[in-house]
């Protein structure tokens, strides 16, 4: 067995009175894509925080083989008074490695845009921007918190590829939080169902399909047909 | 490249020339009721119906500045000028200073709001006759009066500035492990610039105020004893010759800092009014 790049153990996580998080085990391995699918409220994004560090309070263990791990907002969280550019290269200061950064600023698609405030943007493309700068550390995971909830279905779905190819030119894993059963199955090697809360992984779904992948394809739609009764008997639905 | 990059947008260019025009209409329709009111006073006072002892016409006043000019009135400014730098430098220092540290720390904000809350609520002119007893009347306690005038909204606008920031950015600060000084630098202070530039301005248009109030009460130079020295000698000319020179002198103070905050603050995407021809 490979060595997972993440091994993460939450056996509890409270607010307050609250049990959010109950029993999780979860693994990510090199080059892999999983989604934590689930209504809003359930934990999961509280689960990517503990991933990301920015949680520390919780009963468990969180093994971290990977080294650099990036974290995509559900907003695009850019400061407003740095370019595209030095948003970019926010982590470096001004130090940025300049290369590097024009080089994102192409594979995002917003070659012409180094120099643009982030006011000028539109909410997709504050979006590629935000992704860029999670590439810029080199990460070999990418950890992504509804990244694309906020934008409108047509530029979701052009993101969605990005992101796929992305990941694949730079080997990066993903560990992606989402609310939407088709992005999940769009961009996953694996689909954890998460429970209501307190919430616990419910079922594991491979979705064993090469990229590039066709949004239409008939093992997607069963693969749906399967989450959405898992969600419905959780009571999510 | 397997880049499918779309086409975007290209990048907004401005309509350089229009707006170089729309700038000057606006000016010509900020300086049309100011130009009418003169000309109506100027009027008014040359037929009779104002005593010019009450009201001088506008182009008695203009004399009386050119007069001045020649003579005592650059002393006056000087002076005044001096006591407001030189009290707003010290206010607003110190108000910045308290502002971040009550800004950044509850800690701090337990012991010091509360204090600050109380001092605050004292009308700031109550302090003459403390300042005048503490101080005397010469250049001290002028200065200390006006900085205490500047302290308080640069203060305030500080604190809530830093206040407001969005937790969301701090967060992205925190993901790449700033420490807290890089996250002050990186994150909060930019942040915060928009509120700290409210402050500074009417920081500095209450140091005006509180010039005003100090050489009033007593000054052998400066603008304010320029007026109190007009209403004695029963030279109303004077006196609005003064309060010109403190208009024109409070509105380049002014117009500095905001040129500073449309230079530090180009970033900001704010709503800046409908012109009439949209």
């Amino acid at each position: 067995m490979t060595e997972h790049l993440l091994d993460i153990r939450v056996e509890r996580k409270t607010f307050a009175a609250t049990t959010v998080l109950n029993n999780i085990h979860l693994q990510l391995n090199p080059r892999e894509a999983v989604s934590l699918l689930g209504p809003s409220g359930c934990g999961k994004s509280t689960l990517l925080r503990i991933v990301a560090g920015l949680e520390k309070d919780f009963q468990g263990e969180l093994r971290n083989n990977a080294g650099e791990v990036a974290f995509v907002f559900q907003e695009p969280r850019l400061m407003p008074w740095l370019t595209v550019e030095q948003n970019i290269g926010f982590s470096a200061d001004n130090q940025y490695d300049k290369a590097w950064v024009a080089q994102l600023i192409e594979e995002v698609g917003l070659g012409g845009f180094a120099q643009a405030l982030p006011k000028a943007l539109s909410g997709g493309m504050a979006q590629r921007v935000a992704i860029a700068r999670g590439l810029y550390s080199r990460p070999q995971v990418l950890l992504l918190d509804e990244p694309f909830s906020a934008v409108d279905a047509f530029t979701r779905m052009k993101l969605q590829d990005l992101l796929l190819q992305l990941a694949e030119r730079h080997a990066i894993a993903l560990l992606l939080v989402t609310h939407d059963v088709d992005e999940a199955l769009y961009l996953s090697d694996r689909v954890l169902v998460m429970d209501n809360r307190p919430s616990s992984i419910r079922q594991e779904l491979a979705v064993d399909l090469a990229h590039p992948r066709d949004r239409r394809d008939p093992l997607l739609a069963r693969l749906k047909a399967l989450s959405l009764t898992e969600l419905q008997r959780a009571h999510v639905i | 490249m397997t880049s499918k990059s779309k086409t975007l947008p290209a990048p907004l260019t401005l309509p350089a020339p229009r707006r170089l025009n729309n700038a000057w209409k606006l000016r010509l329709k900020g300086l049309a009721l100011p130009v009418l009111i003169i000309l109506v006073l100027e009027f008014v006072v040359r037929i009779g119906w104002l005593p010019s002892y009450q009201m001088p016409a506008p182009s008695d006043v203009a004399l009386t500045l050119s007069d001045l000019a020649e003579g005592a009135l650059w002393k006056h400014i000087s002076a005044s000028l001096l006591r407001v730098l030189l009290g707003f430098a010290i206010g607003a220092s110190l108000a910045l200073v308290f502002a971040a540290w009550v800004g950044l720390s509850r800690e701090a904000e337990a012991y010091l709001e509360p204090t600050f809350a109380g001092l605050r609520s004292i009308p700031s002119l109550a302090w003459v006759p403390l300042l005048l007893l503490w101080l005397g009347i010469d250049e001290t306690s002028k200065i200390v009066l006006i900085a205490i005038g500047a302290f308080f909204p640069v203060y305030l606008n500080g604190v809530a500035a830093i206040r407001d920031i969005d937790r969301k950015l701090v967060e992205v600060g925190q993901m790449y492990g700033f420490s807290r000084a890089r996250l002050v630098r990186r994150i909060l202070l930019p942040a915060a610039l928009p509120g700290l530039f409210t402050g500074l301005r009417s920081g500095m248009s209450l140091a005006w105020m509180f010039l005003v109030a100090a050489e009033l009460i007593a000054a052998t130079k400066g603008l304010g004893y320029l007026l109190s020295d007009g209403r004695e000698t029963s030279r109303p000319d004077i006196v609005l010759a003064a309060i010109i020179v403190l208009a024109v002198l409070g509105k380049l103070s002014d117009g500095i800092l905001a040129g500073l905050e449309k230079r530090f603050l180009a970033w900001r995407d704010t709503f800046n009014g409908q012109s009439a021809e949209d």
